[in-house]
Order: structure tokens, then C-alpha cells, then sequence
């Protein structure tokens, strides 16, 4: 009886080993050949190895070589700035709708929520055509202010969701008794109910953070011009203006954007398990 | 005649009513909004609703698609006018009834903190509301109406006129051949795909989250982090990155992985089927560390003390796991899984940035892994058959918020039973 127990866990833990140190090579070996990709020596991948013979620099000088078509430098700073402004606006108004949602109940707050779950199913971009026109209208074809703008309505309506889900879960105690100590709405919120939706608003934040740099379609429609582009275009068009060769240029730009991204997600996991999770739950 | 007839009479011109009450300011204010409102947009609300119901006359001095934009804009403008109006028109017979009925108006004073303490929810969310209509209702709207036209390669501005056709581009879908069979292969892929990607990622989430905290693992750390790493490198940097490793001539899986393996090169890119499977797996890939990390977290919360009482009882480790982890589980879940449905439904880059959601299927619009969406976005940006790319996200809006208003429904009397 004891030897069969022993047994089972013998065949529980090989497994349970077998099945992790799979995933890691799974998980690893197409970032290491990535890693691989960019030291090597020329643009063909035929050759491509993870250790290469040979390892240069090339592709990382030639990133910041300052190519008409290829302007990382550029395309990184762009991409920072809408990915920093994006966040910042979405924190903002989404943080002081869903407080409003939370807290208080005036006409029309049903219909906004209602309008606010529908929206969340539409993609934005399959109103492609109408983005393009307003942009045409506005004369602002190339503006990242535009992006900016039409990224931070494309986060308000799934965050407020989740934002007024967390505050919901705050006592209103709190509220009514520093509402009896003469705070006004203001101050509640910025004193009492911010404080206390932290590891929410470190969701928002990621979401606004990273949402522009996994768009592809808006950016693409708005931004024509390639000293105006974000890394998402630019890398894309590196690897298929003639595909397979600009292949390790891309891999060692692809390389230094994904270092520091890992690296503050890798910090942040925490906060963000503990935000979605509380979040989740009250749907 | 009773004050509040004759006050709701008065204010058809705003604000003649509360001044008919007594109300001055008020009445001036109304009086203001109104007139700026008129002098404002007077002729955006003129232009546009002729506009949005010619669609012009005359080429080349009416570009349809800029009539429609602004017809649009001018009915948003119009709504929220109507609103004020109404509002107008409402306070001046509530306080002509409280007349009849012989109280007291409210002072000025009152007044002010009455719009202060009702007003700040929608101060405080009108801003937002405002980027919403302009970035998400106002593009939405438009695209619908395009539904409506015949707006395509030959019906387009500066050139042609637009017209208003009704259901035509609809029915068309169903009736002309090559459209309805198009529809219905790509549909069925889209189905299909978000099916069986979003159960590998979901599942295999789970499992390994479950693997990994099991108690006599060790390392857990480096496993932890070496599983959410997919989610931490940008998406489509990965995307990116596998259509380099599963590409048919250069990439590492057939020449180094399948080499090694004696197998010969598969056509990741050029056949529907490995293309298909290629992407399922990738999605897998990219998708189960969301899970795994919430996944994660639940179970740390799960108090110890039910697993204690349950080994006290005599359960075995599959019940242990079927009768408290797997619930557990589901029920903080169930809204999380849900979105990665519908995420995959309309997941565009990871077809789009692979193949182009290829390959290429002769005689159709459609490559051989296009999900709705990345067919949609080449029928607008490849071949300008706007109205026809319209017609199909209204139909795509549809399916989704049925199925996820059915979903949400079915998930809340499931966690009420529980």
C-alpha cells in the first residue's frame, strides 16, 4: 500500500517534470533563435543557427544606421510616446467614469452600462473606413494625437468594466463617513477610493500601455509615412518588404523592444494577478 | 389655464417658461444655450441632415462619403440638442405644476447645489463620453450606414455619387454565389477557430497552473517565470518571430526541428490546413500565460482547510480535484474565459500578421485562414468593397453580442446556483 502511494508519486512528479521541462523548451526555443537570429552574420535565415560562428553586431548598428525606410530609433520613441499618453488618458477617464458608475445613480446609468458591455464586442477597427474618413476630415492623417485619441476611446469602455467591478468591492462605509467629516466627491475619490483600486488601476495601466503597441490596423490606416510609424508597422514592413531579408534586422529590433516590456511585466505580475482576479469575480 | 401649461407652452421657445415661472437666470441660460446652439451649428445641422438624405447631387461638388460624415456628426449634434430641449421643456412644467399646486419655487441658491450635487457624475464622466461618441460610436455608426449604399471601387467619391440601396448589399450576401460561399467558409473557420484555439489556451492554462502548484514541485519560480514569458514579449513581435520559424523554405521547424526528426518540410504557409494548425498552436502558445497566471492566483486562494477536511474524509486526489479545485476555478473564471472567446473571434493579427491570412484561395477574396475580421479588413483595404465589408461587420456585431449576451446570462445563473 505504502509502496503503491510511493509509486504514484513517483509517476505524478516524472510527469509533472516531463510536461514543465517540455513547455520551457517550447517556450524558450523560439526566443533563443530569435536572440540567435540577430548576431548572425548576414540577412539570409538559411544559415540561421542559436549560437552563431560568427556573431556581429551589424544588425543592431544598422538599426540606428538611419535609413530612409528604417528608422527605429525614430519608430521607438513614437511608439513610447502613444503607448505613455494613451495609458495616462485612459487612467484618467477611466478611473473618474467608473467612479461615477460606482457611486453614484443618475439617469441614464442602465443605458451607459448596457451601451458600455456592447461596445466592448465591436472591434473599433472593423470601423476602419470611418476612421480614415475622420481623419481625412480633421486634416489629420499622420497625427499621433488622433491615435492617441482614438486608442484611449477604444480603452474606456472594457476598463471602465473592470475599474467599477474593483470599486464596487470597496466598502461605501468609507464614503459616508468621510462625507459626514465634510470631504466632497473630489476628495473621496482622490483620497479614499484611488488609494485602495491600486492593483486595478495597475491593470488599466498595462491594458493602456500595451494596447497601441499590439495594434496594427489603426495605426497602419493613420500613419502613411514612415518617419511617423510606430514599431509594430515599422518591424512588419522590415520583415515583408522582400520577406526573409531583412529577417535578422527585424529579430535584433524586435530584441530591443521586447527586453524592457518583458522585463516591467515580469515586475508587475503581481499586482496584475491580484487586480484581475478580485476583478473577475464580481464580473 | 393651469401655470404649467401654459409655462410648457411658453418654453417651445426656451427658456420663455421659466421666465413665465419667475425663474430668471435660469430662463436666461436657457435662452443663451439655445441661441448658441442655433448660431453654432445651424449649418452643420442644415448641411448634414441634406446631406445624410441626398448623399449629393452633383458631382464633382458633393463627395458623398464626406455628406454622410458630417450627416452623421449632425445627427449626434442633433440628439444631444433634442436633450436640452427636452429638459427645457420638462423643468418649466415641473415648476409651473409646483405652482398649481401652490409651493415654493426653489431659490437661486438651490438651484446652483442642486445642478452641483446632481451634475457631478455627469461632469466628472462627460469627458469620456465625449472621446467615446468621437473614437468608438461616431466610426461605428458611420461604418453601419455604409451598409446601406452602394459605396464601392465604382461607387466612389470625388468621381461617382453614393447611393442610399437599403438591404440590397445583405441580401446580395445570401444570393450571389461566390459572396454567400465565401461567407460561410470563412464563417466556419472563424467558429471553428475560436473554438478549439481558445479551449487549448484556457485548458492548457489550467494545467499547467495546477502542474506548477502542486506542493512537492520545486523551482516553482523559474517555472513561473519561464511560463509567462509568452505573454510578456509582445505579441507581435512573437507573431513576427513564428512566421520566420514556421516559414517553408528558411524556417527553423522544417529545416532543423522536422530535419532532425527525419520528417520532410511541411508547408506551414502554403497549405490551408498546415496553416490552420500552425495558428491554433501559436495561439496556444500566446495565450495560455493569461490564464495560467490567473489560474495561479486562484488557487492560492483556495484555503488549505477544504483540502484538509477532504483528505480527513477520505477523497481521493482526482475527487480532491474534481469536487473543489476544478470549481473553484470555473466559477472565479468564467467572465476571463468568456473574453478569450471573443478575443479570439476577433483576433486579427495573428491571422493577418502570419500569412495575411493566407494562402490565397482561387476565385475568392478570402485567403484560406481569413476569420471574419481580417476578411473584413481586406474587402476595405484591398479590393474597396466598402459597403460589402460594412454589411458584414454589422453581421459579425450581431453574432458576437448574441452569443456573449447568451454567454454572460448563462454564467450568472451559474454563479447564483453555486
Amino acid at each position: 500500500m505504502v509502496s503503491d502511494m510511493k509509486k504514484q508519486k513517483f509517476f505524478r512528479l516524472l510527469l509533472s517534470y516531463g510536461l514543465l521541462t517540455f513547455m520551457t523548451v517550447v517556450i524558450i526555443y523560439p526566443l533563443l533563435w530569435t536572440v540567435g537570429a540577430s548576431f548572425n552574420p548576414g540577412n539570409s535565415l538559411v544559415s540561421t543557427s542559436i549560437i552563431p560562428e560568427n556573431p556581429t553586431l551589424d544588425h543592431y548598428k544598422e538599426l540606428f544606421a538611419g535609413k530612409e525606410s528604417l528608422q527605429y530609433g525614430k519608430w521607438y520613441l513614437n511608439s513610447l510616446k502613444i503607448s505613455i499618453f494613451t495609458m495616462i488618458g485612459t487612467i484618467i477617464s477611466v478611473s473618474f467614469t467608473a467612479y461615477a458608475f460606482s457611486r453614484f445613480r443618475f439617469k441614464g446609468r442602465k443605458n451607459a452600462l448596457t451601451l458600455f458591455l456592447l461596445l466592448q464586442m465591436i472591434p473599433q477597427f472593423s470601423a476602419l473606413i470611418a476612421l480614415f474618413v475622420l481623419a481625412q476630415i480633421l486634416g489629420m492623417m499622420n497625427s499621433h494625437w488622433l491615435l492617441i485619441l482614438l486608442y484611449i476611446g477604444g480603452q474606456i469602455p472594457m476598463n471602465t468594466y473592470l475599474m467599477k467591478g474593483y470599486m464596487d468591492s470597496i466598502p461605501i462605509d468609507l464614503d459616508e463617513s468621510a462625507k459626514i467629516d465634510g470631504a466632497s466627491n473630489t476628495r473621496i475619490f482622490l483620497q479614499i477610493i484611488m488609494p485602495l483600486s491600486r492593483p486595478m488601476l495597475a491593470v488599466v495601466a498595462m491594458n493602456g500601455f500595451t494596447g497601441p503597441l499590439g495594434d496594427f490596423v489603426l495605426s497602419s490606416t493613420i500613419l502613411r509615412t514612415p518617419e511617423s510609424y510606430t514599431l509594430p508597422i515599422g518591424l512588419y514592413n522590415l520583415v515583408n518588404e522582400v520577406m526573409g531579408a531583412s529577417y535578422t534586422t527585424f529579430a535584433a529590433g524586435a530584441i530591443l523592444i521586447s527586453i524592457p516590456i518583458a522585463i516591467i511585466f515580469i515586475m508587475l505580475q503581481k499586482n496584475f494577478v491580484s487586480g484581475l482576479t478580485a476583478g473577475g469575480t464580481k464580473g | 389655464m393651469q401655470h404649467r401649461k401654459i409655462a410648457l407652452l411658453l418654453s417651445i421657445i426656451p427658456g420663455l417658461g421659466q421666465f413665465y415661472n419667475k425663474q430668471v437666470v435660469k430662463g436666461l441660460l436657457f435662452l443663451l444655450v439655445g441661441a448658441a446652439f442655433f448660431a453654432a451649428f445651424g449649418d452643420l445641422l442644415n448641411m448634414g441632415l441634406w446631406g445624410i438624405v441626398t448623399l449629393g447631387t452633383e458631382v464633382p461638388r458633393d463627395n458623398s462619403i464626406f455628406l454622410l460624415a458630417e450627416g452623421i456628426i449632425a445627427v449626434i449634434v442633433l440628439v444631444f440638442g433634442l436633450g436640452i430641449y427636452y429638459a427645457n421643456l420638462r423643468d418649466a412644467y415641473l415648476n409651473g405644476k409646483l405652482r398649481d399646486e401652490n409651493r415654493q419655487l426653489s431659490s437661486l441658491k438651490e438651484q446652483y447645489q442642486n445642478i452641483i450635487s446632481q451634475g457631478y457624475p455627469y461632469v466628472i464622466s462627460g469627458p469620456s463620453l465625449f472621446i467615446l461618441i468621437f473614437a468608438v460610436i461616431f466610426p461605428i455608426l458611420f461604418s453601419f450606414a455604409l451598409a446601406f449604399t452602394n459605396y464601392d471601387l465604382y461607387h466612389s467619391p470625388p468621381a461617382n455619387l453614393v447611393d442610399w440601396v437599403g438591404f440590397q448589399t445583405f441580401s446580395e450576401i445570401f444570393t450571389v454565389d461566390i459572396w454567400r460561399s465565401t461567407f460561410f467558409d470563412v464563417l466556419a473557420w472563424t467558429v471553428v477557430w475560436t473554438l478549439v484555439a481558445s479551449s487549448l489556451q484556457v485548458s492548457l492554462g489550467i494545467l499547467m497552473a495546477i502542474v506548477v502548484n502542486q506542493k512537492d514541485i520545486r523551482f516553482k519560480r523559474f517555472y513561473r517565470t519561464v511560463l509567462v514569458l509568452p505573454w510578456a514579449v509582445p505579441g507581435f513581435v512573437t507573431i513576427l518571430i513564428f512566421a520566420g520559424l514556421f516559414n517553408d523554405s528558411f524556417g527553423a521547424i522544417n529545416n532543423d526541428i522536422l530535419a532532425a526528426f527525419g520528417i520532410d518540410p511541411i508547408p506551414w504557409l502554403t497549405d490551408a490546413n498546415w496553416s490552420r494548425l500552425a495558428l491554433i498552436l501559436m495561439q496556444g502558445w500566446l495565450g495560455f500565460p493569461y490564464i495560467f497566471l490567473v489560474t495561479t492566483g486562484v488557487l492560492q486562494s483556495i484555503p488549505d482547510d477544504l483540502y484538509e477536511a477532504a483528505t480527513i474524509d477520505g477523497a481521493s486526489v482526482f475527487a480532491k480535484f474534481r469536487h473543489i479545485t476544478m470549481p473553484m476555478i470555473l466559477i472565479a473564471m468564467a467572465p476571463i474565459i468568456i473574453t478569450q472567446f471573443t478575443f479570439n473571434f476577433n483576433n486579427f493579427n495573428i491571422i493577418y500578421l502570419f500569412n495575411g491570412g493566407g494562402p490565397a484561395v482561387p476565385g475568392s477574396t478570402a485567403g484560406g485562414t481569413d476569420i471574419l475580421v481580417s476578411w473584413i479588413y481586406k474587402l476595405t483595404m484591398q479590393s474597396s468593397q466598402y459597403s460589402l465589408a460594412a454589411a458584414l461587420t454589422i453581421l459579425l456585431s450581431v453574432f458576437v453580442i448574441a452569443i456573449a449576451l447568451w454567454q454572460f446570462r448563462r454564467t450568472n445563473s451559474f454563479k447564483e446556483g453555486a
